[in-house]
């Protein structure tokens, strides 16, 4: 049984001011077939967790663990870590001209699988989780992400997961800029996953909308860079009526505070 | 009548100083005439021309022509004595194109165009003969002629490419191995004509290149004309393009890949002189490396008589390290008011960080990443070559320029 540990995670992050410090001490278990959703306001440090688990050289980890069944994923290249079969699917994916999505994904399955797929069965594979995912199939000779909608952008993202298979992935506000539509395709494709390969995974959001039809297992709040809360589905329940204002710190303790939180490394 | 002169302002990124996603001189335009206070800015139709080496004065460096070589590192080329002899090479057989060597008196001699520069007069006042390429027949093909033995003493060369009224071709003048070599290529593109000349430069290290290219257009005709500078110390390819009869097109595209300590550069002139005249010069450049160095200047004529012209001109440099400086400067004169359209652009940036990260979380290799990223920028020119056999060639050339790093 795949496990995912992250152990009291300390991450500072370089910013022109100098190191600032993100997360403070972040626990975390996520064994295969479970869905973790975290939740937090902005500036939590929710991106932050993603782009460190998926080896972003932005963020540095001061001390902690992320450990994938039991070994260490820190001294790993982000190759590595994906190799491994850790996954991020990103809030803001950047195009990349003249690279097309085919030869995209066909390099990305030959570096995970360690030998070329197989043409025949690769191209129906494609073909078939494109359909699935209402990917018109012109998609795949176009340039990765350029002049993509937002919403088609997140079912590619979407698309490499079904297609690379992953043990555990991240999936950091997928559900951001989706209309509800395709709210609906990308929650469908990421539970087929699930249904499929039996991943874990790690669902990062600042709603509770995608929790109607990604059901998780667990819910946990994020605050000031660390876990705050956790619970069951019922969590998400009450922030959907509550909202993160009980979490927040009151004015008085504001004043004098640090601010957590650092956007995603995106442009 | 309508005058405007635009000189855009040089566009310089020297890495190191630029930020990650460095983007500038992202300028376009395409307003005909804007009213100027008359600034001395020598327009490139007034530039000094002659066929005589001896009517330049020595090359000091600080002439416009030569302000952003290094100039020192070939005097002989300048200044010394070239030999002017037939020149060695190799050349594939394809029905339709015929090879000789002509006198230096041949009247197409000239034709296309006259040196603005010492190192141009020098070899047109050096050769005896010029190699002729003669075009001719309505079918496709290809010949692919290879310079591999010029050894290192200077020379001169001097050759003409001529494609018949409504022949076609794609002609490959090859470079490899060792050079000293200055040269003059006129092209002359005949009424209704289709050609492609390529200019492949993988020379040897220690190489050194300065080549003018003169071409004219005649009514209809189209040339596709693209300079690729891969290999040697100092590679110099200044294309010109007179579309100097109605209809004219022409296409000047241009792929380099400047390594450590590497020199490529590239002038472009393209003079619209006729009515309803296109025409699109795109040129991308990746640099790696300490020392590694690119110039393109653009610069862009469009004359009083050249109504309807549509034209538009860009450069993109994609810098993969510090230590390399990329030059890019777009001119564009407009000489008359009614014009279809003309831009330009300019832009280079550093390599993408986000783009390898985005690529290796897939499980790519960095190695594997950069190269699927710079190649998929420089793809767009590959791919437009329009013969399959050399993208493939040239894909592979530039894996390995990769690969060096």
């Amino acid at each position: 049984m795949s496990v995912l540990e992250i152990k009291n995670l300390h991450v500072n992050v370089a910013t022109e001011q100098g190191e600032r410090e993100i997360l403070r001490g972040v626990d975390l278990a996520i064994a295969e077939g479970e869905i973790h959703a975290i939740m937090g306001p902005n500036g939590s440090g929710k991106s932050t967790l993603a782009y460190t688990i998926a080896g972003h050289p932005k963020y540095t980890v001061v001390s902690g663990e992320i450990l994938l069944d039991g070994e260490s994923v820190l001294a790993m290249s982000v190759d590595e870590r994906a190799r491994a079969g850790l996954f991020l699917a990103m809030q803001y994916p950047v195009e990349i001209p003249g690279v097309t999505v085919t030869n995209f994904l066909r390099t990305a399955k030959t570096a995970i699988s360690g030998e070329a797929p197989s043409v025949r069965t690769w191209i129906k594979d494609v073909r078939e989780s494109m359909a699935r995912l209402r990917m018109d199939a012109a998609f795949a000779e176009r340039n990765i992400n350029e002049g993509f909608s937002g919403g088609e952008k997140k079912r590619n993202e979407i698309l490499q997961l079904e297609l690379l298979g992953p043990r555990f992935a991240v999936l950091d506000e997928t559900d951001s800029g989706l209309d509800v539509d395709a709210l609906k395709i990308v929650s469908e494709g990421v539970n087929r996953a699930k249904a499929n390969t039996g991943l874990g995974i790690l669902l990062i959001t600042h709603y509770t909308r995608i929790l109607r039809y990604i059901k998780p297992d667990f819910v946990h709040v994020f605050v000031a860079g660390k876990v705050a809360e956790q619970g069951g589905s019922e969590l998400a329940e009450r922030l959907e009526n509550e909202g993160y204002d009980r979490y927040l710190p009151t004015e008085a303790s504001v004043a004098g505070g640090v601010s957590a939180g650092a956007p995603a490394p995106s442009k | 009548m309508t005058a405007a002169t635009h000189a855009a302002p040089a566009a310089v990124a020297v890495s190191g100083a630029v930020p990650t996603t460095a983007q500038h001189g992202m300028t376009a335009h395409s307003d005909g005439a804007r009213a100027r206070p008359a600034i001395p800015v020598q327009t490139r139709s007034e530039r000094f021309r002659s066929v005589h080496a001896a009517d330049f004065p020595p090359v000091t460096g600080r002439e416009v022509a030569w302000k952003f070589s290094p100039t020192a590192r070939f005097t002989d080329l300048t200044d010394g004595d070239l030999d002017g002899s037939r020149l060695p090479f190799t050349a594939t057989d394809a029905a339709g194109v015929t090879l000789s060597w002509i006198p230096r008196t041949d009247p197409r001699i000239g034709t296309a165009g006259t040196p603005e520069d010492r190192a141009a007069a020098n070899a047109w006042t050096a050769v005896t003969e010029a190699l002729c390429v003669h075009v001719g027949g309505e079918n496709e093909k290809t010949v692919t002629i290879t310079r591999s033995e010029l050894g290192t003493a200077p020379r001169a060369a001097h050759t003409v490419i001529e494609a018949a009224p409504h022949s076609r071709g794609l002609i490959v003048l090859a470079g490899q191995g060792d050079a000293r070599l200055s040269e003059n290529v006129e092209i002359l593109v005949g009424a209704g004509a289709s050609l492609t000349v390529v200019s492949l430069q993988e020379w040897a290290p220690e190489a050194v290149h300065l080549a003018s290219h003169f071409a004219r257009l005649g009514r209809d005709a189209r040339l596709k004309h693209i300079v690729v500078s891969l290999g040697g110390q100092i590679v110099r390819v200044n294309p010109t393009g007179h579309l100097a009869e109605p209809g004219a097109d022409i296409e000047a595209l241009g792929l380099y890949f400047a390594d450590a300590g590497q020199h490529l550069e590239q002038q472009v002139f393209v003079h619209h002189d006729a009515p309803h005249t296109k025409s699109r010069v795109t040129y991308k450049g990746a640099l790696q490396g300490e020392g590694a160095r690119s110039v393109w200047i653009g610069d862009v004529l469009i004359g009083n008589t050249a109504t309807g012209t549509d034209s538009y001109e860009q450069n993109r440099n994609l810098v993969l390290s510090d230590g390399t400086r990329a030059d890019s400067i777009p001119n564009l004169e407009i000489e008359t008011g009614d014009i279809a359209g003309a831009g330009h652009a300019s832009a280079t940036g550093r390599f993408d960080d986000e783009q390898l990260f985005y690529l290796m979380a897939r499980g790519i290799t960095e190695e594997e990443a950069r190269r699927l990223v710079v190649r998929g920028f420089l793809t767009e020119i590959v791919q437009k070559i329009g013969s399959p056999g050399l993208e493939q060639r040239l894909t592979a050339a530039l894996d390995m320029e990769l690969r060096r790093s």
